[in-house]
């Protein structure tokens, strides 16, 4: 085939997905990982290199606050992963039952707290918890647990964990429904040859179902960590820009909304703002890079 | 047929563990709505009952309606969302298209550079996108809030609708050009129609985070005129923390129009999450 002429068409219908992805997407983040290298002082706009970097990890002003957040996150994190992906999972084993009856009223109702922003489900929980309104001691006095309740959205050594538990509650029914995909498309073949073989129940579950589903439980992991590490809305919906009691609840979002537009008595600062964005850009990065090239390849998948 | 596998008991136990769930599932949501109807002292008093004719009570409804401009935050979000879906949809076909359809020099590069976006938050960038919007004059507009959602939701647009594009049939569209059709014409009138169930998903997917976002429309457009209905229950909620009536109600008209999409949409949006689109 020869080449007529240029094909104008292909050119019109990639620029504008191209150019707005790039105009808002692309050069943004490259811009804040730019202005991160540079700093105002008096009101000029001067480039310092690594020096915002330096305080960051390295000035106790900034770097307690820093450590701390990132420690936060990380046990944000880690509940997601100890909490959200196993129930999720198990609802999903028990939904894709081939014999369930009411399985789709299950499934879409689980879901629903998915659909409501953080905002609706932070403020929800802070009236439930609440000791004020006594919903949650009143319930646990009527099973008689009632000396186990605490204000837990403020105490130091409860707040971040029950923040971790109330995003868990929302965003079970993500895992659920991914899981529950990647269990329909198990062929009926195989799990009736290990019912042959005798394994049923839990351990056809645990022997031949897990092992077929570990990619998608490895997306779900990847998803979680993204998410996490980009987190905000509930925190500040629930704790306000501050992240209290005492910063127990600070997360890198909420370190980086603080510090990028200031709070009380504390200037914003766009090129702190831009470091920190840069290190969680950097984290993101780690994560989805440790993902591909060293779970993603090393995963067995099996031909269905 | 194995007994394992259809026995009673575990049936029970199954159904048992799932309606648990669903009640852990629904009653924060529960709660928020029937005391909403209640009066002050019932709310205290009697947290879980039901509204009845001596506790029912709109004053909660009253106070939203008279203090936050709800009907204009709707409006907002709604606008916010549709035009944000509309050029998601229109821009990310047509560069799905291009992508799936044309043999050209560097189509791969250009496939993996619209891929990056699927795994990098745009948050990471706000900082920039701020500064860019306010030297353009778009902070506190609701065009900025509907440009970065649609170059949020581009990425995985481009890769889901590319995947159904290729799947439509090579003699449809070489019969097209035959006839004489522009490649536009190809485009417009006879693929998109085809690969409607897959905008239907991309939309479904992008319409919740959008619709619920509170970090674009807090940083670009805190405006009281271009509030979205996220953030100004937000901060309704903030300024009423003790007026409990209007909180639960707040709450509750925040929750209601989402329901109400849910109920519409849920069966696309199960689809589209258990199709696999995902991957």
């Amino acid at each position: 085939m020869d080449r007529p002429r240029f094909r104008w068409h292909i050119v019109v219908f990639l620029a504008p997905a191209v150019l707005v992805y790039t105009a808002v997407m692309i050069f943004p983040l490259f811009n804040t990982l730019r202005l991160a290298l540079y700093s105002k002082i008096d009101q000029e706009r001067v480039f310092v290199g690594l020096e915002n970097f330096q305080r960051l990890f390295l000035d106790p002003i900034w770097s307690e606050q820093f450590w701390n957040a990132l420690g936060n996150n990380f046990w944000f994190f880690v509940v997601h992963m100890l909490v959200q992906n196993p129930i999720g999972v198990a609802l999903a084993a028990v939904l894709s039952h081939p014999r369930l009856r009411f399985a789709a009223l299950y499934r879409s109702a689980i879901f629903i707290p998915t659909i409501l922003s953080f905002v609706i489900v932070g403020f929800a929980w802070k009236l439930i918890l609440s000791p004020i309104w006594g919903i949650a001691p009143s319930m646990l006095d009527a099973v008689g647990l009632k000396a186990l309740f605490a204000p837990w959205l403020g105490k130091e050594e409860y707040a971040l964990t029950t923040l971790a538990l109330i995003s868990v509650w929302q965003y079970v029914g993500i895992p659920m429904m991914l899981i529950y995909a990647a269990l329909l498309t198990i062929p009926e073949e195989v799990l009736e040859a290990g019912e042959i073989d005798g394994v049923t129940g839990f351990s056809a579950f645990w022997k031949i179902k897990l092992p077929l589903i570990l990619p998608s439980i490895g997306i779900i992991s990847i998803l979680t960590f993204v998410g996490n590490f980009n987190a905000f809305d509930l925190i500040y919906s629930v704790q306000g820009a501050l992240a209290g009691p005492d910063f127990s609840t600070d997360i890198l979002g909420t370190f980086m909304y603080r510090t990028f537009f200031g709070f009380q008595l504390q200037l914003g600062d766009p090129h702190m703002g831009s470091a920190i964005a840069s290190a969680m850009f950097a984290i993101i990065l780690v994560g989805v890079c440790i993902y591909l090239f060293g779970i993603q390849t090393r995963m067995r998948r099996y031909q269905l | 047929m194995n007994k394992a596998r259809s026995n009673p008991v575990g049936a029970i136990a199954m159904h048992g563990a799932l309606i648990a769930y669903t009640l852990i599932a629904f009653f924060p949501v529960f709660v928020i709505l029937i005391n909403s109807f209640k009066t002050r002292k019932k709310i205290f008093r009697e947290p879980l009952a039901l509204p009845d004719a001596d506790s029912f009570s709109l004053v909660g409804y009253q106070t939203v309606l008279k203090q936050g401009d709800f009907f204009l935050y709707f409006q907002n979000s709604f606008i916010v969302t549709v035009g944000s879906l509309f050029f998601i949809l229109l821009f990310g076909a047509m560069a799905a298209y291009a992508l799936s359809e044309y043999r050209f020099k560097g189509n791969m590069i250009m496939g993996l550079y619209l891929a990056l976006g699927i795994m990098i938050p745009i948050r990471i960038g706000t900082v920039a996108i701020l500064e860019m919007m306010v030297q353009t004059g778009l902070v506190n507009t609701l065009w900025a809030l509907i440009l970065v959602y649609t170059a949020q939701g581009l990425p995985l647009a481009v890769f889901i609708l590319s995947e159904f594009m290729r799947q439509v049939s090579e003699d449809l569209k070489n019969a097209g050009r035959i006839d004489g059709l522009s490649e536009y014409t190809i485009f417009f009138r006879l693929v998109l129609p085809l690969v409607r169930p897959a905008m239907a998903t991309v939309a479904v997917f992008n319409m919740i985070p959008i619709w619920n976002d509170l970090w674009f429309p807090l940083i670009l457009a805190p405006a009281e005129e271009v509030k979205t209905l996220t953030l100004g229950s937000q901060v309704f909620i903030g300024q009423f923390v003790t007026d409990w009536n209007a909180v639960l109600s707040a709450l509750s008209m925040a929750i209601l129009p989402v329901l109400i999409l849910y109920v519409i949409f849920s069966r696309q949006l199960i689809r589209g999450l258990t199709s696999g689109a995902v991957k």
